[in-house]
């Protein structure tokens, strides 16, 4: 049962083959007894889950149900829960019940799916590692000495080790797509703006967008059929149509052109994932696809840009939390400042605190031209870079991360290596594109990802191309022991 | 030396909208504290601005009233800073990008001279919550009702010259949103707030001098002693060889004087940048043009229809058209009795000197247009006499009825039966043969003493005219 994703949880629920109440109770007694290795969920909705799984059986029963009524999926700490302890990974927010779901929530809760539980994930979604949560790091399924990658660890972990058959993420820089190629998984970021921000806990507005992590690309395809959609309450959301991303998954891919940049490809890249990366290439190319090399000659900049306009984003997103109104307040505050102060130093992480203090920095008065008009400058150049690739291929692909997951505990002292972790992804969200990372190999037993980035609103052919690969693959299909 | 006060204001119009600018909330005054405060109100997590359309259509019709350019994109920043009442730790305003760009006012002076102010921009932002000091036995209440409500800030070049222009550009500008009905610029709720930026300079000179921003000035009259009182504290401090220091400073009405509002000089760097959470406000002509057929005629435009249609003098169009509700209720005054010059008259001085002195506003006057022009009209048919008209309005007032009937009851008809007034006429002549020796003597003044006397025992109900030509021939007999 456990091996089951969405798809086909869905049919055996449709066939009558287990109830909604019977995997639920089944994933949540799973949970309780593996997760106290793992650490991928923060908190267990248990009560509510049961609720919810009983009622989505009665719903079936009375022929009134979507595709997904009755399935179980885990959400990331970061999406509003009504109820339900919202922490976003920080001690800031601990305490904090939101009085309303987020959109994308909503949307899940509308379709029938039963929520288990919240995961883990780096403090306000700052890390590529999960190692900044006020919760403790979250381990790789695969080797628990190994990180699961990050900022959205908890839902990968959880997906992989079969705590969960799929689960929401958010993506700011990478925070989908690392974590789904170091735990061995299918992990889409839609375009900018294709699913609500309403309800998640920002922490780089102009970044942040809600996806997935699952075991193939159809669940994606499934779970992306329930959460995009214009939203009035987000102004960013766009108002475009969706589409039944299910729709074109059996297409074949003859005559793909597929762009491959030579940055992606350059010193730093571990040579046995790229071995693993061009394997999955040559893939393509039986599958009736041409590959293109190209270039992307403002990649190199990307890391920078978004380590000014990410954290000067999130220096203002993350003022609000200032002990006044709600989550942590210090003890016994003697004044105004001292409440701030306090509040703010106990209540937030280092790196959260690193990022404020970098983001006040660039848009002081002196510096702000110098670092966030020039990193928007290159973003517009970043943008303008994928622009022309698309007018050469159809998709870009290249390796999700330039090795496979490292030890928790190797990186956390050199903050520059850690964000460099992103190279490969931060671009994609600078420029606001979609991308989906799929499993592409095994390098020591340890799962390699392979990015393919297509143009805005292309998350329907993204998830057929990751589809048609994964019917002549079984990467994705491959599990660690737990 | 002779110093020239160079002022430029800032003034926050609260814009009439049923929400915030940012969230469902409603805005009206006076609900209990935190009552009008939704989650986004509150910065709860997760929580985004969408904007009310209605706040950026006041803000461009402010913007064409004054002749501005509109801007065809504009761009909410947020302005960072930390304050209790500020839950979201920014304030979503307008930067580089506001929605009303430089425009100009034409301001009518006290020498009834007309000075063209221009206008730098007009951008919208949302205000901020109130911080509550009182009752909290030393600890603060934060009550977040008017966290988010829209606000319009425009402000003014550095071109108003006295306190005098100050006032007269604010009454205008207060004239002008009443007009565009954008806001109700109620001050003493607060609707419209004023801070003015002053320094003088030696007469002559170019350059500006430092200056100093006044803050919370909460009427019109304030404004002008704030302004004074400031302007002779600069030249009092350069004159003593002193330099003014640029710095915030809180206008007390009840010392008359501002201080300082920082102890120490904190330079506040408020790290604007573009609000992700929000897209550029992109408008086309079309919407502009919409907006400007909305656009009801302003007071410039009726002061000099007033004139035109009406051939009002300069000042009682102006008085007039200032303030719409009054230009409407005079207009009303005309349509009942179609006497222009007595309508302006009677609304200008009479209804306004006892709506004046009883603190009402016209829309509240117990004496309504009709009521003025049935009066106007039994002046105008002669009913009553101008000076009898006084004692009826005064009835009016007094709730006694419409003219006809206090006309009535208290029978106050007019007396213009010659034969009437011919009698006594002669009867005050023959009870004053004194008097009549006077007149006939050169000594006219006398005159107005046997006007007084006949008026005295008609109770004031001769008509006046027929008085004075009557009188005049029986004393030249």
């Amino acid at each position: 049962m456990f091996k089951l994703g969405i798809a086909d949880i869905s049919r055996s629920l449709a066939a009558g083959e287990f109830s909604s109440e019977e995997i639920t109770t089944a994933y949540l007694a799973r949970i309780k007894e593996k997760d106290k290795e793992l650490n991928s969920y923060i908190t267990l909705c248990e009560e509510q889950a049961l609720a919810q799984a009983k009622a989505a059986d009665t719903n079936r029963a009375n022929g009134d149900a979507h595709l997904l009524t009755g399935v179980p999926i885990a959400h990331k700490d970061i999406f509003c829960t009504a109820g339900i302890k919202t922490s976003c990974g920080s001690r800031m927010l601990d305490n904090f019940i939101a009085p309303y779901n987020a959109t994308v929530v909503e949307n899940f809760n509308q379709a029938g799916v039963i929520t288990l539980g919240k995961t883990n994930m780096d403090e306000f979604a700052m890390g590529s590692s999960n190692e900044t949560s006020y919760y403790g790091p979250v381990h790789n399924p695969w080797n628990k000495e190994l990180v699961p990658g990050g900022s959205s660890g908890g839902s990968a972990a959880a997906v992989a080790a079969h705590l969960c058959p799929a689960a929401t993420a958010t993506d700011t820089g990478g925070s989908i797509r690392q974590p789904a190629a170091f735990c061995g998984l299918t992990g889409l970021k839609p375009t900018y703006g294709r699913a609500s921000r309403w309800g998640m806990i920002a922490f780089a507005s102009s970044l942040d967008q809600a996806g997935t992590l699952t075991r193939s690309a159809e669940d994606a395809a499934l779970m992306l059929n329930v959460m995009a959609g214009h939203d009035p309450k987000d102004s960013t959301s766009i108002d475009i149509a969706t589409e039944d991303y299910t729709a074109n998954l059996n297409k074949p891919l003859q005559g793909l052109k597929i762009g491959i940049p030579v940055q992606h490809f350059a010193e730093g890249l571990d040579a046995e994932v790229e071995q693993n990366i061009r394997n999955a290439l040559s893939e393509f190319e039986k599958l009736g696809a041409t590959l293109k090399e190209i270039s992307l000659p403002n990649s190199h900049q990307s890391v920078s840009a978004y380590y000014v306009i990410a954290p000067a984003e999130a220096s203002a997103n993350l003022s609000r939390y200032d002990g006044v109104r709600y989550g942590y307040r210090c003890e016994d505050p003697k004044d105004l400042e001292d409440l701030y102060k306090r509040t703010r130093s106990e209540g937030f992480g280092t790196e959260v605190k690193r990022r404020i203090m970098v983001g006040t920095y660039a848009l002081s008065a002196g510096y702000y031209d110098a670092y966030y008009l020039k990193a928007q400058k290159i973003r517009r150049l970043i943008k303008n870079d994928f622009d022309n690739a698309f007018a050469e291929v159809d998709v870009i692909m290249g390796p999700t991360s330039p090795h496979t997951a490292f030890k928790i505990g190797s990186q956390t002292n050199d903050p520059v290596t850690m964000y460099l972790e992103d190279i490969y992804t931060i671009a994609v969200n600078l420029a606001g594109l979609p991308g989906i990372s799929v499993p592409a190999g095994l390098v020591n037993n340890l799962p390699v990802g392979l990015q393919i980035i297509g143009n805005s609103f292309s998350e329907s052919h993204l998830l057929n191309i990751a589809h048609q690969f994964q019917q002549a693959t079984d990467w994705h299909t491959q599990t660690p022991e737990i | 030396m002779e110093w020239e006060t160079v002022i430029g204001l800032e003034v926050h119009v609260q814009l009439a909208t049923n929400s915030k600018l940012f969230s469902g909330s409603s805005i009206e005054f006076g609900a209990e504290p935190n009552t009008q405060a939704s989650i986004y109100d509150l910065a709860l997590p997760g929580t985004l601005p969408v904007l009310n359309k209605e706040a950026l259509k006041m803000a461009v019709k402010f913007g064409l009233a004054v002749d501005a350019e509109i801007g065809m994109k504009s761009v909410f920043d947020r302005k960072n800073y930390f304050y209790p009442d500020l839950p979201k730790g920014y304030q979503t305003s307008q930067l580089d990008f506001p929605t009303v760009g430089k425009g100009s006012l034409d301001v009518t002076l006290q020498d009834g001279s007309i000075k063209t102010i221009g206008i730098t921009r007009a951008h919208m932002e949302e205000d901020a919550g109130k911080s509550l000091h009182e009752d909290f036995h030393g600890e603060t209440g934060i009550d977040l009702n008017r966290a988010g409500t829209p606000l319009l800030e425009i402000v003014s070049e550095p071109e108003i010259r006295s306190a005098g222009e100050a006032v007269a550009y604010l009454k205008k500008l207060h004239s002008l949103i009443l007009y565009l009905g954008i806001s109700d610029g109620d001050m003493s709720k607060g609707n419209m707030r004023c801070d003015a930026n002053v320094s003088v300079r030696p007469k002559g000179e170019t350059e500006f001098g430092t200056r100093a921003e006044i803050k919370n000035i909460n009427s019109f009259k304030f404004v002008e002693k704030a302004i004074n009182i400031e302007v002779e504290r600069q030249i009092d401090l350069l004159e003593d060889g002193g330099r003014v220091v640029q710095e915030t400073r809180l206008y007390d009405s009840e010392k008359n004087e501002t201080r300082s509002m920082r102890s120490k000089e904190v330079a506040n760097d408020y790290r604007y940048f573009p609000e992700p959470d929000l897209l550029p406000i992109i408008i086309d002509q079309a919407y502009i043009e919409e907006i400007r057929t909305t656009l009801p005629e302003l007071p410039d435009a009726k002061r000099q229809r007033f004139i035109d249609q009406y051939k009002l003098s300069e000042y009682d169009a102006l008085v007039l058209a200032n303030d719409l509700t009054t230009a409407s209720y005079f207009e009303d005054v005309v349509a009942v009795c179609g006497n222009a010059k007595l309508s302006a008259n009677w609304v200008s001085v009479d209804l306004q000197a006892y709506l004046n002195e009883a603190e009402i506003p016209i829309s509240e006057s117990p004496v309504t247009p009709e009521l003025l022009g049935g009066l106007i009209n039994k002046i105008t048919d002669n009913t009553i006499s101008s000076k009898i008209a006084k004692t009826v309005f005064e009835a009016m007032l007094a709730g006694e009825g419409d003219a006809e009937k206090i006309i009535k009851t208290k029978g106050l008809k007019q007396v213009t039966d010659s034969g009437a007034i011919e009698a006594m006429v002669e009867a005050v002549i023959a009870n004053n043969p004194e008097q009549v020796e006077q007149y006939r003597s050169g000594k006219e003044k006398v005159f107005g003493f046997f006007v007084g006397q006949i008026m005295k025992d008609s109770k004031g109900k001769a008509n006046p005219a027929q008085v004075n030509q009557i009188l005049k021939d029986k004393l030249s007999n």
